[in-house]
């Protein structure tokens, strides 16, 4: 077999993760479209601020110690403890309830029934605001979060596809692990989203606010639910991430990088967000191994999403598996 | 008292037409002009010029160019960032190229080069809209910037992959390059962002800003009575790119002198100038320049204010800038989805009446 095409083989798996992973991102952009009509341009930034308090739970961080170190002359760094994985996922899980709380009443709640495009704006403000605030509160320097994913490569696939092809595949762990966790979320909340009572609710609220308000379902409460499901896929999508590259500034870029997958999937569809993900994720590596390495000086992976999402679109406005846009004057 | 239309009387049409039809108002501009042109460039200096006067006229053309495509047409683009560097790469192509014509056509022609780009990415406007055209805008930003990285040719195969201006004159005095005076730089920029600020105003204050608004409003109502979407929509990036690459221009012959692209038309600077149209005033020519103003100003008081007088370290005050400039946006959608334009407006009704608001 020629090498080139196992070599092909390696980056369509690699794509394929790296798919996963943008899909766990569109997801939590699909769930606030879906229930508010809200497009959260603020996602990444709150994966970031996710893993950001993550990391400083885990390390007993003082919150703004640098700024209080600042106005009062004092040198506080830590408390001195460490907190096991487990409670910090789940007071980082209460710091984003918090927060969706926040985010509706003070935000959101004032802006029902404006246009979309300003609700995104709103978004991108926020955005800016809790990625000011994320690093005053912890600090922005690159920090390495271990949650006891397992990392590295599989030696398991190596050694079998050394065996097939006579050439081990690169799989990293993390992908995998990321792969099981991703299709488990997304299977939970279709499962919410269809059986259960808040999950009913939830869609009600997608389809039509005021009469959803009408049968005596509490928008509110709807909202801080539905920002806090996306806290809780922003939490994930950060651990992940963090893990894998650091948590960091660039780690509110995956919103930059779940764009084109959630043009390419349509903005209300869960499956579309998956496919899209995977579509995108193979496409660029693909793209970037075949013609932008060798032809295009390489790093074409910064828009090779955009441009093909792009181009889909003028054929199919609303994504692959959008709802179809119907306009009356 | 002073600021109404009473007494003023109009008699020919020229005059029911004119930009200011209040007397007050009229003055009011030639003298901001007055100022600007003739006792401002006098007392400047070096500082001043870097840190207030030359952003603020730069990111105004930018903001008045997205604001006719924003404000007035009401397609929302993220790649203001990536049409900049056009407009830069391009005025740097013409200078380096063809240094015996005049650094003047050559900002110019570099504008005529974005808008023609422009409207190539604003293609795909006439399929989709709303928020999937803003996210399709930001593959312009990001295939610019990458091209831009990627081809030597953009940078003339420097080793550091930079572009810096080469020294340009008009009327034997030096606008580009190390020996720019502070008065030679702000007076050259000062031309074209009046220029711009007059033609924009009255575009859309004609027919093609009328057509503009019609689209903004309801495209499929303004198809109907007899708005052509294609030719509005791209006139609308044609003019609106013009403006931006202009201001690109501008940004890195006049203000940077060297740039490197991704750190100077990132998609931060798309956002920047997005927040300046948001708080000055969506649809509106004042507020491009109040929102521009706002936040060309807004780090250079919250650095003297924090840094210098409370004595924070830089990284802390930066933080605080994102979170202030985060929250004010939130605040201005909520409060006064207008902008600061709004607000004048609203001052200029109030001197309206004074002093008898009954």
């Amino acid at each position: 077999m020629p090498e080139q095409f196992i070599w092909g083989i390696e980056v369509f798996l690699n794509g394929l993760m790296a798919g996963v992973l943008y899909a766990l991102v569109a997801l939590g952009f699909v769930l606030i479209y879906k229930a508010s009509g809200i497009f959260n341009y603020a996602q990444g930034v709150m994966a970031l601020f996710a893993a950001l308090t993550l990391v400083g739970i885990m390390e007993g961080q003082v919150p703004f110690s640098h700024l209080i170190n600042a106005t009062f002359g004092t040198e506080i760094h830590h408390f001195g403890w460490h907190v096991p994985a487990f409670a910090a996922i789940l007071l980082t899980m209460v710091v984003m309830i918090a927060l969706a709380w926040v985010v509706n009443t003070l935000i959101f709640k004032h802006l029902v029934n404006q246009e979309p495009i300003i609700l995104f704006m709103a978004t991108i403000g926020l955005a800016y605001f809790l990625e000011g605030f994320g690093d005053m509160m912890w600090g922005s320097d690159i920090k390495t979060l271990n949650v006891g994913l397992p990392q590295g490569i599989n030696p398991v696939i190596d050694e079998v596809t050394y065996n097939i092809f006579d050439y081990g595949f690169f799989i990293d762990n993390l992908d995998i692990v990321a792969t099981v966790i991703a299709a488990a979320l997304v299977f939970t909340l279709i499962v919410f989203a269809q059986y259960t009572k808040q999950g009913r609710a939830m869609r009600a609220v997608a389809d039509d606010h005021q009469a959803a308000l009408s049968v005596g379902i509490s928008l509110n409460f709807i909202w801080v639910m539905v920002w806090s499901l996306a806290g809780f896929v922003a939490l994930v999508a950060g651990i992940m991430w963090g893990t894998k590259s650091g948590v960091q500034f660039s780690l509110s870029l995956i919103a930059l990088k779940a764009l084109p997958v959630l043009m390419l999937g349509g903005f209300t569809s869960i499956p579309g967000a998956i496919v899209g993900g995977l579509l995108i994720g193979v496409g660029e590596k693909l793209f970037e191994f075949a013609i932008g390495a060798p032809y295009l000086g390489g790093a074409t992976e910064i828009w090779f999403a955009y441009v093909l999402a792009l181009i889909f679109l003028v054929f199919r406005p609303q994504g692959l598996f959008g709802e179809k846009i119907i306009e009356r004057v | 008292m002073f600021y109404r239309e009473a007494g003023d009387f109009k008699t020919s049409y020229v005059d029911d037409s004119q930009t200011f039809p209040i007397k007050f108002d009229r003055y009011r501009y030639y003298v901001v002009l007055l100022i600007a042109f003739a006792i401002v460039p006098f007392v400047i200096n070096d500082y001043w010029v870097n840190a207030v006067f030359l952003p603020f006229l730069i990111y105004s053309i930018a903001a008045i160019g997205l604001n006719i495509l924003v404000g007035y047409c009401g397609q929302v683009s993220l790649g203001t960032g990536g049409f900049m560097a056009v407009g830069a790469y391009a005025v740097y192509k013409l200078m380096t190229g063809f240094p015996e014509v005049s650094i003047f056509f050559h900002v110019i022609a570099a504008g005529g080069i974005t808008a023609i780009v422009c409207v190539l990415f604003g293609l795909p406007s006439l399929r989709i809209k709303g928020f999937y055209l803003a996210v399709a805008t930001l593959a312009a930003q990001f295939f610019l910037v990458w091209l831009f990285n990627r081809v030597p040719w953009f940078y003339n195969y420097s080793a550091s992959g930079q572009i810096s201006a080469p020294e340009r004159e008009i009327f034997g005095v030096a606008v580009t390059g190390a020996e720019t005076l502070p008065w030679a730089a702000y007076l050259f920029c000062l031309v074209f962002c009046a220029a711009s600020a007059i033609l924009a105003r009255n575009l859309t204050r004609g027919m093609a800003g009328r057509k503009w608004m019609a689209i903004r409003d309801m495209d499929i109502a303004a198809e109907i009575i007899g708005v052509d979407p294609l030719r509005a929509k791209l006139s609308a990036f044609a003019i609106s790119g013009f403006f931006v690459g202009l201001s690109g221009a501008l940004f890195f012959a006049v203000y940077l002198g060297a740039v490197e692209v991704g750190e100077a038309f990132g998609i931060n600077k798309s956002f920047l100038v997005l927040f300046m149209v948001i708080i000055g005033g969506l649809g509106s020519i004042f507020g491009s320049f109040a929102g521009a103003a706002f936040l060309v100003l807004l780090p250079v008081l919250l650095k003297n204010v924090l840094v210098g007088t409370l004595g924070w370290p830089t990284d802390l005050a930066a933080h605080l800038e994102f979170m202030i400039v985060g929250g004010l946006i939130v605040v201005f959608l909520i409060a006064e989805p207008h902008g600061l334009a709004q607000l004048w407006r609203v001052a200029k009704e109030k001197l309206r009446l004074w002093p008898f608001p009954h």
